[in-house]
């Protein structure tokens, strides 16, 4: 036995209480978890938003573009129009505002047009899959596919691709140059897009190009009508063909006085877009009130400032020349509108109908195995693929909400079925894990910071051209608010755990690699979970 | 250099020549004039960069030195009286922590009723908390106890006191024979602690130590005091051949040679009783005296030895051990168990009662008849002892006996009940 | 109007950040930080203590390039830091008494001074008992003498290591084992205890200040500062205990946080004895939301509640707030 260095039991060795394992202590352990913020569990297209906003928090712009790109291919135009349900669910909600998703989600995707970034595909695979329908949820499945290794084509009926995004949103609402600086970037990526070829016979067209399997994503073109009694009735339009019309070279003339009918986001689309073409009065009625329009409360309050009126609890009863009978509704007590008898007058040059639209599924009633609803829509299984073996669809053609961001969620997951129906296999999407609820953070540690505003065009420009009404963040604005990101559910590495622990019993793994408990020395004390501002750390009982 | 010096200044001297790092001082009679000396010596700037600190009760005078010790340095501090009783948790802490500290203590009683003179029994209190304890007889031994005192401290890593006869020996001058520096470095080498707090080599000092290693802590602390009963006489004779002259040691006989009384006493008393000594020889009493120049540790062998020959044994205390009678005596009993020479105790000057030879001569020759009374309370005023007690006898509220005495002899202003 | 630009997530709340500069950051976001007190203590689960200990000593070993001797009153800390035969110091560390840590490092100070080490900084800590009753004569005198030592004091307001009797910080109200919850006026005395901050600050020392392990930022600003001074220099942290205060283990730091927000524990600077700054209270709470969670007040909120008391420790809590300035908007100087 060696001499001890030390005077016997009153002088220790420094650290020497290390063998004293204290984890015996424990009756619960932390553990980091991984939750589901409701952002990305909110996100139609699926996007891992505060994946991409980790990046972005560090300035890391084309790192942070890159992971969005894992699940949309078109930031700058969801940055624009996309209805950001991610923001509804956000838990900085609560704390004071939203974080501005969609605002920093368009400066990535500017940037991204701007420097001409890239991704990456897969090794050719040699096999090819069809695409019918140019619009958001085609060339979003054509994008996945392509970046999967498959070779895709896509046909479409119209004479530029981009669908309902080109033909059903305004320019001032997504400038055309980005539009087509992203789906110049898809067939960049070599997917291949025939216009004006509309598909009617889609079994044939599938063996004559030696397809392995197709993805039929058409829009909902088609406009709904409704029946007014009319004597000698003025000019009446429908939105989807105002609207296609501005893009086609050919401006609708719509006189100096219009009504448009209808409550939903077209209605509110035409009616600005028939104020910028010069009438100088745009009437909506619209038979519910504003709390129950379908449109977007911020579309209706910019239409609105753009000098847009509204005709609220009014239906059109009867149309004679360029008189327009309407008559006034009451809510009943379900908050349906009824007829009051009363009428009044209005006079207008053209009515627009803006009731919906239908998609056109009658150049599939003829294939085998394909079952339709009543409303023309094709049912699909849980991988999305029809009655048809090797035939999916997604998009309007499905039954399902009908935005732009709904749509490259269709084509993503599309994408990934075909993708395991080429290989032979089925799709199996892992587990979600828990969306983590406001009461899981520990809000103490973040900073007061409120949302950062995008910049507005001036009225008189917003009511005479189609210029962008919205403006993007500039830099400094962009990663200020990508910092606003609580990081729900997930770690930060704000070092808050390895800083709180009494016990020195976590270990920094370093940039990156977040922590590890040390169970030899944790004690279970939870003050790792108590702090933890983003609620990833959970205190799990320990089996004695 | 020889010196007509006051003790106090003298050993002043004496520790600044031991170049101590750190000094704590705070004011109790009859020590002061000591530190006051050390102060002056180091505003100075004789000792280098030793660090004087003024401050706020012994028990952190102490405690300072405690700390300075610990950390390599040093220290030195005194007290009397009082002053140990407030720092003697300190006192245990220190020797328990084996940190050599020197301390002077100017003996003087511990009130109540408070009292400023010399008597044992504030080193007495602490004589078994581990601390070395020496008694000097002459302000001479008193300035060469602490050169003694350093090194022994330092070569076994444990605090030593030096015990010195308040007002007798520090307020008196005498001729002190105080050394060189060059004489005391020579003697005394630079401190070099057994462990110490560094950044460079971390370590924790003062665990907490429980059932299962405490009591073989306090063994060794008991083993370090045997230790130094080996090591006390080869300093003191290092001491003698370096500077020539007999200073410390264990036990110090004086003409012990068919000496059938032997008187034991410590610190400087001890002058007194030679002197009587002399006198009763020259009368043809067989007597003699031994000096207890280390109280602690106790040197068992050392005075058995020297006592040997002894038909009987006085000893000599100034400390009263309250319901027992002497302490010193009860350690020298020890001494000599097994034997039949008696041991008597001879409680003397508590309080700084005086000591005169001829008080001593009459209890020395009643002693050497054995016809002493034991303990004997030398020149004790039993006429006030007796009338106290009958007075306390009388009434259940008698008041404060030392007033009561005080009033007895007509020292306080008279004033009837 | 310019909007001001944040460079960070969390701000400056958080232990860390990985968006920070490096030299912003927290010495307890380092890898390499010292870990003074290490693992295998033997404090309870989620003490205050160990962590305020760990965070101030860390710090200071960072301001003086790890030269640092720590001298430690008895206490807890002392008690579950150093049982032999393991210690979790890594630092030289020292143990004397209960009551005379100031004055052993006074000595070791002295020490160091007279070895001319002056590069050696001296840490003197306690408890509160240990600190500002039995150890209160020791801390006045080295105060006084402007030894240069900081002196830090963990403040959990009462005798724990002995098992929770009431000290001269026990705030009015509380139950400990000699203020027991019983009688007319249960719980410790109100009109009693001391705030040895403000006295220290009466010693006209170069620096005191009080912090809490709740603000982890402000506390190693503090310690930082402190070591770059020379002379005495006290820092009182506020250390919750959950055995003491029967509070559940992993509420400490929100507890910590609660005694700042509410007032009753104000954070302040000050130096040559007056107050330099103070760090404002970031979002008010009442002193209900800091006295209910911890069961050495659950008495005041018996059914019919205390209203009384209850009353006179938020005027204790409106007090401190106007006292120091504890609202201060931010940008107000």
């Amino acid at each position: 036995m060696s001499m001890p260095k030390r005077p016997f039991a009153i002088t220790l060795d420094v650290g020497s209480s290390l063998a004293n394992l204290t984890g015996s202590w424990r009756t619960e352990r932390p553990v980091y978890v991984d939750r589901l913020p409701p952002c990305n569990a909110a996100c139609p297209a699926g996007e891992n938003i505060q994946g991409w906003l980790y990046h972005a928090e560090e300035g890391d712009y084309h790192a942070a573009w890159q992971v969005l790109m894992r699940d949309n291919p078109m930031p700058a135009v969801h940055g624009r129009v996309c209805y950001h349900p991610c923001e509804d669910s956000c838990n900085r909600r609560q704390l004071d505002e939203p974080v501005s998703i969609h605002a920093v989600e368009r400066f990535l995707g500017d940037q991204a047009i701007r420097h001409g970034w890239k991704v990456e595909c897969a090794p050719e695979s040699g096999k090819r899959v069809l695409v019918v329908g140019a619009g958001p949820s085609g060339l979003a499945a054509a994008y996945h596919l392509r970046r999967m290794g498959h070779a895709a084509v896509i046909h479409d009926a119209g004479p530029l691709p981009g669908g309902m995004m080109r033909f059903g949103i305004p320019k001032y609402r997504l400038p055309r140059d980005v539009l087509d600086g992203e789906i110049r970037r898809i067939e960049e990526m070599g997917v291949e897009i025939r216009l004006n070829s509309k598909v009617e016979n889609l079994v044939g067209l599938m063996n004559e190009g030696g397809f392995d399997a197709a993805f039929v994503a058409v829009g909902a073109h088609l406009a709904r009508r409704v029946d007014i009694p009319a004597r000698d009735a003025g000019k009446i339009l429908d939105a989807a063909n105002v609207l296609r019309g501005m893009e086609t070279g050919a401006p609708p003339r719509l006189g100096r006085r219009v009504v448009i009918y209808g409550g939903g986001n077209t209605a509110l689309d035409v009616a600005r877009t028939a104020k910028r073409l010069g009438a100088d009065e745009a009437l909506i009625v619209y038979r519910r009130t504003r709390e129950q329009m379908p449109a977007h409360d911020f579309e209706v309050e910019e239409a609105l400032e753009e000098g847009v009126l509204v005709r609220w609890l009014s239906t059109i009863k009867r149309i004679d020349q360029t008189t327009f009978t309407v008559e006034r509704m009451t809510l009943d007590a379900t908050g349906w509108p009824q007829p009051t008898g009363e009428f009044e007058t209005l006079e207008a040059d053209t009515l627009i109908l803006a009731l919906g639209q239908d998609v056109d599924t009658s150049f599939m009633r003829a294939i085998p195995g394909v079952v339709f609803r009543k409303d023309g829509v094709v049912e699909v299984d849980r991988n999305m693929m029809t009655g048809h073996r090797g035939l999916f669809a997604g998009g309007d053609m499905v039954p399902s909400e009908r935005t732009v961001t709904v749509a490259v969620g269709h084509g993503k997951r599309a994408a990934r079925n075909i993708d395991a129906y080429l290989r032979g296999t089925t799709h199996e999407a892992p587990p979600k894990h828990e969306v983590v609820a406001f009461e899981m953070l520990n809000t103490w540690y973040y900073t007061d910071a409120d949302k950062m505003v995008q910049p507005a065009l001036d009225m008189i420009r917003r009511r005479t051209t189609f210029e962008e009404v919205t403006g993007g963040l500039d830099e400094t604005n962009a990663l200020f608010e990508a910092r606003r990101c609580l990081s729900c559910g997930n770690c930060f590495e704000c070092d808050n755990c390895y800083g709180v622990c009494p016990d020195n019993a976590v270990i920094k793994l370093g940039p990156g690699n977040r922590f590890r408990f040390n169970y030899d020395f944790c004690k279970g004390c939870g003050l790792c979970a108590a702090e933890c501002p983003c609620g990833a750390i959970v205190m799990v009982p320990e089996t004695i | 250099m020889l010196q007509q010096i006051e003790g106090s200044q003298a050993i002043a001297q004496a520790v600044a020549l031991c170049r101590p790092e750190v000094i704590c001082a705070y004011p109790i009679t009859p020590q002061t004039h000591i530190v006051e000396g050390l102060s002056e010596i180091v505003r100075e700037g004789r000792i280098g960069n030793c660090q004087f600190l003024n401050v706020e009760s012994e028990f952190a005078a102490l405690s300072v030195a405690i700390g300075a010790s610990a950390a390599g340095a040093r220290a030195y501090t005194a007290t009397s009286s009082q002053g140990l009783l407030f720092m003697a948790e300190a006192v245990y802490n220190a020797a328990g922590l084996g940190l050599p500290i020197v301390m002077t203590i100017g003996n003087r009683a511990i009130g109540a009723p408070i009292n400023i003179w010399n008597d044992h029994s504030d080193s007495m209190s602490m004589r078994d908390s581990g601390w070395v304890q020496l008694y000097a007889e002459t302000n001479q031994e008193a300035a060469d106890l602490h050169f003694q005192a350093f090194r022994l401290a330092e070569e076994l890593s444990m605090p030593v006191m030096v015990c010195v006869d308040g007002f007798i020996l520090t307020h008196a001058y005498e001729q002190v024979d105080v050394p060189s520096q060059a004489e005391v470095d020579a003697y005394l080498p630079p401190f070099e602690p057994v462990q110490v707090l560094d950044p460079a080599d971390p370590v924790s000092i003062g665990a907490m130590v429980g059932p299962e290693a405490f009591f073989e802590v306090r063994y060794l602390a008991h083993h370090k005091q045997l230790q130094a009963l080996e090591m006390i006489p080869r300093l003191a004779g290092a001491f003698a051949r370096a500077f020539g002259r007999e200073s410390g040691g264990l036990v110090v006989p004086y003409r012990t040679e068919g000496a059938k009384t032997v008187i034991v006493a410590l610190g400087s008393v001890v002058g007194t009783i030679k002197d009587t000594i002399d006198e009763m020889r020259a009368e043809g009493t067989e007597i003699g005296a031994v000096k207890l120049a280390t109280f602690r540790p106790f040197p068992l062998a050392e005075l058995r030895a020297a006592l040997i020959e002894a038909e009987r044994v006085v000893v000599l205390e100034k400390a009263l051990a309250a319901g027992l009678g002497g302490i010193a005596a009860s350690n020298v009993r020890m001494a000599l168990r097994g034997l039949s020479t008696p041991v008597y105790t001879v409680i003397a000057g508590l309080g700084g009662r005086v000591i005169p030879t001829t008080s001593l001569k009459r209890a020395f020759a009643e002693a050497h008849a054995d016809r002493i009374d034991d303990p004997h309370f030398l020149d004790l005023d039993w006429k006030v002892i007796d009338k106290e007690l009958a007075r306390a006898k009388e009434r259940r509220r008698s008041g404060p006996i030392a007033e009561n005495i005080l009033r007895g002899l007509g020292l306080v202003g008279q004033k009837l009940f | 109007m310019t909007q001001r630009i944040k460079f960070y997530q969390t701000g400056t709340f958080t232990v860390g950040n990985r968006l920070l500069d490096a030299e912003r950051r927290t010495v307890q976001a380092t890898v390499d930080r010292s870990n003074s007190l290490t693992s295998g203590h033997r404090a309870c689960q989620g003490c205050g203590e160990a962590l305020g200990a760990r965070y101030a000593v860390d710090a200071a070993m960072r301001a003086a390039n790890g030269q640092v001797i720590a001298v430690n009153a008895t206490g807890c800390l002392e008690v579950f830091s150093t049982p032999y035969p393991e210690t979790s110091w890594q630092v030289p560390w020292f143990h004397s008494l209960f009551g005379n840590a100031p004055a052993v490092a006074s000595g070791v100070a002295a020490a160091m001074r007279a070895k001319g080490r002056t590069d050696v900084r001296v840490i003197g800590q306690g408890g509160d008992g240990g600190t500002v009753d039995i150890g209160f004569g020791c801390l006045s005198g080295m105060f006084e003498r402007n030894d240069d030592v900081l002196y830090l004091c963990y403040d959990n307001e009462a005798y724990m290591n002995t098992g929770v009797q009431r000290s001269g910080r026990t705030p009015p109200g509380a139950r400990t084992a000699t203020t027991p919850a019983v009688g007319n006026k249960p719980g410790a005395e109100f009109g009693q205890g001391k705030n040895p901050a403000l006295i220290a600050m009466a010693h006209n020392i170069p620096y005191v200040a009080t912090a809490s392990i709740a603000d982890l930022h402000d506390l190693e600003a503090k310690v930082t500062k402190a070591m770059a001074i020379e002379g005495s220099r006290y820092v009182h942290i506020h250390v919750p205990c959950p055995l003491g205060w029967g509070s559940l283990p992993r509420d400490t730091m929100r507890i910590a946080r609660l005694a700042v927000e509410s007032g009753l524990f104000p954070l302040f600077e000050a130096e040559h004895g007056e107050v330099t700054d103070v760090t404002p209270i970031r979002r008010k709470v009442p002193v209900d939301e800091y006295l209910k969670p911890q069961r050495r007040f659950a008495h005041l909120f018996r059914q019919p509640p205390d209203r009384e008391s209850i009353s006179a420790i938020q005027a204790i809590a409106d007090r401190n707030i106007a006292k120091f300035g504890l609202l201060r908007q931010e940008g107000e100087v």
